[in-house]
C-alpha cells in the first residue's frame, strides 16, 4: 500500500494546493517496506499533485486543506483522501499504517521551541 | 501575554471579538491560536477550543503565509499588513478573504501577539465577475483616514442619481473614482462614456458631445450620434470640465437642467437620460471669478462634490499602494520581487509625489523593470528621487494650482507665483527654450512633448 503525504517541514502541509513537497511511503502489514521517499514538486499546483498521486499509484493521500473538486477527483480515481490532518508527518504516518487515521485528526504539534520561528507564517 | 489576558477576561474578550462582523483570531507570540470569534469558527470549520494552541497557519489555511512568513514579519516589524487571499476550510471550500494583520502590545508596549481579521469577500468577488464589462481589476486602494472619508462619501454618491463634481490634483485617480461610482450605481449595466473636454477643439467637441446631422458642416456626410446619446440611460464622465468653452458650458447647463439638446445643425430636440459626472484639476470657483467658467454651471455641478486628497496627504497609503503596484507589476512582468529594501521604502515614503498615484505607479513599474534581484533597492528607483526631491518645502497646491509636469523624470522648476497654470507653462517653455538656445527639437524633448505640441503651445502663448 502506498501512502502519499503533502508535507511542509516536519508537519503535514496546511494546504494541498500549495504543497511543494510530498512524502511517499510504501508499507505492508503495518510495516514500512523502505524509508519514505521525499519528492520536491517543481510546479506547485493541486493538479500536479493529483497527477503525481495517479502516476505513483498511491492508495491513500494525507493532506491538510483540500478543495472539494480535487478531493472528488481523487476519490473518483479510487484514492482515499484523509484531509484536514494536522500534526507531525511521522506520527501521522504511523496512525495511517495502523488504519487509525481519520479526517480532521489533530495531533499535538511540536512545541514552538522545537519548531522554531521559521514555522510561523 | 495574550493568553493570560484572555484567561483573566475571557468573557469580555470573547464578547468583544464576537462583536466584530468579520473573522477574528488572536495569536500569541509563537503565532499559535489563542482565541477565534464565531465568524472565524464558521469560516474555517474549527471550534475555538479545538484550535487553541495550534499554529494559526494549520487552522486558517490561507495562501498568505508560506515562505513569505507574513505573520512573522508583522510580529517583528510592527507594520500592519493587509492582503487579499483565500482560505480553504474544513468543508473543502475555498473562500476569498481580505486579511489584516496587526501586532498587539502589552501594557509596557512590548509585542505580545497578533490580531488577524479576515473578511469574507466572496460576494464581492462574485459581483465583480458577474458585472458586464468589468475587468475585475478596477479597485481604488487606500486605508488612510482621508481615503476612508472618500469611500464613505462614494457609497452615498453611488446611491443618488445627481451630478457629481470630482476635484483633485493630477494623478489622484479621478477617472477611477468616476468609473467606480458608475459601477456602484443603479446605472452600472448601462454605458459609461468618458469625454476629455480639454483634448478637442471647441467645434469638434460640440459635435462629439451632442452629435450632428448630415450637412451640418463640411464633411458631415451623415448623421452622427453624440456622446450624450451614446451614454443614454448610463453615465457620461466629463473630465477636465474646467477646459470647456463658455458656449459649450451653456449647452451643457441646458442638458443638465432638462436633459434635452439639439445636435449640431439639427432642428429636432433629443431627449436623454444621462447622469453627469465631471472632474477637473482646476479651482472652478477661481475660474468663475476670472470669468472663465459660468457661475450657474458651477453651482449646478457643485451639488455633490468629491475631493480626492493628494498622495502626500494620505497617511500610510504610499506603502499600501507601493506594495499593490509591486505585486501587480511583478505578476505582469513575471518577476519574483518580494518587496522593498528599508532604504527604498524610506525614499518612497518621504517623496512628495507631485504626480500623485500615477507617478507612484510609474516609479514602481520602473523599479520592477530595473530590479534584477528579489528586493527593490535604492538604486532601482528613478534617479530624480534623490535628496533634492525629498521634502522640499513646496506650497500644498490648491485645486487649480499648476499640475505637476507629466515628464516627472526631470527636475524642471516651475515658477508659478500667480497660481495660473497657463502662466506657469508659458514660463516653463521660455526657460526650456533659453536653456536649449532656442532649439525647439531639444526643448520639446526636454519637456517631454512632441515638436508639434511645443509649436502649438508657442503659438498659443504667442511666443513666436
Amino acid at each position: 500500500m502506498k501512502i502519499m503525504m503533502t508535507v511542509r517541514g516536519d508537519c503535514i502541509a496546511p494546504r494541498f494546493d500549495l504543497s511543494s513537497e510530498v512524502m511517499i511511503a510504501t508499507c505492508y502489514d503495518n510495516t514500512l517496506l523502505e524509508e519514505p521517499q521525499s519528492l520536491l514538486i517543481s510546479r506547485v499546483s493541486a493538479e500536479a499533485l493529483c497527477e503525481l498521486a495517479l502516476k505513483e499509484n498511491v492508495s491513500i493521500v494525507i493532506c491538510g486543506g483540500i478543495e472539494e473538486q480535487h478531493y472528488q477527483f481523487l476519490s473518483w480515481k479510487k484514492i482515499r483522501v484523509i484531509d484536514s490532518v494536522i500534526g507531525p508527518h511521522e506520527a501521522v504516518l504511523r496512525l495511517a499504517m495502523e488504519n487509525k487515521l481519520e479526517e480532521g485528526t489533530i495531533l499535538p504539534p511540536p512545541s514552538p521551541l522545537e519548531q522554531g520561528m521559521e514555522m510561523a507564517s | 501575554m495574550v493568553a493570560s489576558l484572555l484567561a483573566a477576561n475571557k468573557a469580555l474578550v470573547t464578547e468583544l471579538i464576537n462583536g466584530i462582523p468579520h473573522g477574528v483570531a488572536l495569536l500569541d507570540r509563537n503565532l499559535c491560536i489563542v482565541a477565534m470569534n464565531r465568524y472565524l469558527e464558521a469560516m474555517t470549520g474549527y471550534q475555538s477550543e479545538q484550535a487553541r494552541g495550534i499554529y494559526a497557519k494549520f487552522i486558517l489555511r490561507s495562501n498568505l503565509g508560506g515562505k513569505k512568513q507574513l505573520a512573522k514579519k508583522v510580529l517583528e516589524g510592527g507594520e500592519p499588513a493587509g492582503l487579499e487571499g483565500d482560505i480553504i476550510n474544513r468543508q473543502r471550500k475555498k473562500i476569498p478573504v481580505q486579511c489584516t494583520l496587526t501586532r498587539l502590545h502589552d501594557a509596557e508596549g512590548n509585542p505580545c501577539g497578533l490580531i488577524i481579521v479576515m473578511e469574507d469577500i466572496s460576494l464581492l468577488k462574485k459581483a465583480e465577475k458577474s458585472r458586464p464589462g468589468s475587468s475585475g481589476s478596477l479597485q481604488v486602494h487606500g486605508h488612510s483616514p482621508q481615503m476612508k472619508k472618500v469611500f464613505e462619501l462614494m457609497a452615498v454618491l453611488a446611491k443618488t442619481d445627481a451630478s457629481v463634481l470630482i476635484t483633485g490634483e493630477t494623478g489622484t485617480g479621478k477617472d477611477m473614482i468616476a468609473e467606480a461610482l458608475h459601477n456602484a450605481s443603479k446605472r452600472a449595466r448601462q454605458p459609461f462614456i468618458k469625454v476629455n473636454c480639454g483634448a478637442l477643439p471647441e467645434a469638434l467637441l460640440e459635435s462629439e458631445l451632442f452629435g450632428h446631422v448630415k450637412g451640418a458642416f463640411t464633411g458631415a456626410v451623415s448623421d452622427k450620434r453624440g456622446m450624450f446619446q451614446l451614454a443614454d440611460k448610463g453615465t457620461i464622465f466629463l473630465t477636465e470640465i474646467g477646459d470647456l468653452s463658455l458656449p459649450l458650458q451653456v449647452k451643457l447647463l441646458s442638458v443638465l437642467d432638462d436633459q434635452t439638446f439639439f445636435p449640431v445643425g439639427g432642428s429636432r430636440k433629443v431627449q436623454v437620460d444621462v447622469r453627469v459626472i465631471a472632474a477637473t484639476h482646476r479651482a472652478l470657483r477661481q475660474e468663475v471669478e476670472r470669468g472663465n467658467f459660468r457661475e450657474d454651471l458651477f453651482y449646478r455641478l457643485n451639488v455633490l462634490r468629491l475631493h480626492l486628497p493628494p498622495l502626500r496627504e494620505r497617511e500610510g497609503d504610499v506603502r499600501l499602494l507601493s506594495d499593490h503596484f509591486l505585486r501587480h507589476f511583478s505578476v505582469r512582468l513575471d518577476r519574483r520581487i518580494e518587496g522593498f529594501s528599508p532604504e527604498a521604502l524610506t525614499v518612497l515614503s518621504r517623496y512628495r509625489y507631485p504626480g500623485n498615484v500615477r507617478e507612484l505607479r510609474n516609479i514602481v513599474e520602473y523599479a520592477v523593470n530595473i530590479c534584477q534581484g528579489h528586493k527593490v533597492e535604492l538604486d532601482h528607483l528613478p534617479e530624480y528621487m534623490d535628496e533634492r526631491a525629498l521634502m522640499e518645502p513646496q506650497p500644498a497646491p490648491a485645486i487649480g494650482a499648476a499640475p505637476a509636469p507629466e515628464h516627472a523624470g526631470q527636475n524642471v522648476t516651475v515658477v508659478n507665483e500667480s497660481g495660473n497654470w497657463a502662466d506657469a507653462e508659458k514660463e516653463m517653455i521660455i526657460d526650456t527654450l533659453r536653456t536649449t538656445g532656442g532649439n525647439r527639437s531639444r526643448a520639446a524633448a526636454q519637456l517631454g512633448w512632441g515638436r508639434t505640441t511645443l509649436w502649438r503651445k508657442i503659438k498659443k502663448y504667442q511666443l513666436a
